[in-house]
């Protein structure tokens, strides 16, 4: 079975609150030198079938309409297989 | 107009709160509220619709993500399309946001805490279907509840937003939730859908709430059928 990974990202322009009082917390936890840190969502979809293209292009136009809100959030959309599969590329940012 | 007074549908889906304060609000505006079922396929022949507050699919994914795909929503987004007056209340408003009948989106306030207060308002836009009965400029004062009510888009559309004379309400007396431009609701091109992330239907009568300035909205809304 295939796994496909769909990571989430607010844009860097979009302010990130829930990152910054991560990082925020960090010197109280003895971790210094992390000058900023972005909170994401990572989707793990597992795909009965094998990923041919076209079902990489569905999932896809999953993220693009539903997984991600592109106003706000860019996406990636990759392949991650057990022989290491090359990655799938970067979904595109609106 | 299917009858002598304005059918007003109001969605209910799973996790929506102010349903039954949005129908309440309908009523003592002289309307008949409508129920309408996040799984209906149609609208019921209403003249208008509100989609309420709350956490609809308990704000999985991301607020009012998953409500936009229910199936009630494609005649509602059709409709809309069409000219039907829809107001979209906080919850509403974050679903009119995804749907993109609106532009732009809301993200978690900026200061990373729930609000909950009276909100002052400023009108600045009294010729869409829900302001007509408000006075231009004028303030109201209605509550606020959110954790994702900031405001963001990016500048261009921000800029074609007050171009265009699209944004409806703008926050007054300090920013609660980091807004951009302290935009509280905005209207779409034709000015029949709006959206705003405070609660006029929590403020239509004094036992309950902090004033009834918000039952403008719903007396603006019932005019203009009448007169449509």
């Amino acid at each position: 079975m295939a796994r496909v990974v769909v990571d989430v990202m607010l844009k860097p322009e979009i302010l990130d609150p829930q990152g910054q009082a991560v990082q925020r917390a960090l010197p109280r936890l003895g971790f210094e030198g992390i000058a900023d840190v972005r909170q994401g969502k990572r989707f793990e979809l597992d795909v009965a079938e094998p990923v041919t293209d076209e079902a990489l292009a569905r999932i896809r136009e999953l993220a693009e309409t539903f997984l991600a809100n592109t106003v706000i959030e860019h996406y990636t959309v990759r392949v991650e297989e057990a022989e290491g599969a090359e990655g799938a590329g970067a979904g595109a940012a609106a | 107009m299917t009858g002598g007074l304005g059918r007003i549908g109001v969605v209910t889906f799973p996790g929506s709160l102010d349903d039954s304060d949005a129908r309440r609000a309908v009523r003592l505006a002289g309307g008949e509220p409508v129920e309408l079922w996040h799984r209906d396929a149609d609208l019921r022949q209403v003249d208008a619709v509100v989609l309420p507050g709350g956490f609809s699919y308990g704000d999985y994914l991301r607020c009012g993500a998953i409500a936009r795909f229910s199936p009630v929503m494609e005649p509602l987004l059709e409709q809309a399309r069409g000219g039907m007056p829809v107001l979209g209340i906080c919850n509403g408003f974050q679903v009119l946001c995804e749907s993109h009948l609106l532009p732009g989106a809301l993200t978690r306030n900026d200061h990373l805490h729930f609000v909950c207060r009276d909100q002052r308002l400023r009108v600045e836009r009294t010729d869409t279907a829900w302001t007509s009965d408000y006075g231009q400029g004028q303030e109201i004062t209605v509550p606020l509840k959110n954790g994702e009510g900031g405001y963001v888009a990016d500048e261009r559309t921000l800029d074609s937003l007050e171009a265009e004379g699209r944004v409806v309400f703008r926050y007054v007396g300090g920013n609660p939730n980091g807004s951009r431009r302290d935009i509280a609701g905005i209207s779409n091109e034709a000015g029949n859908v709006v959206g705003l992330m405070p609660h006029p239907e929590h403020a239509v009568e004094t036992l309950t709430g902090p004033t009834t300035d918000g039952l403008g909205f719903f007396t603006s809304v019932l005019k203009r059928l009448v007169t449509a």
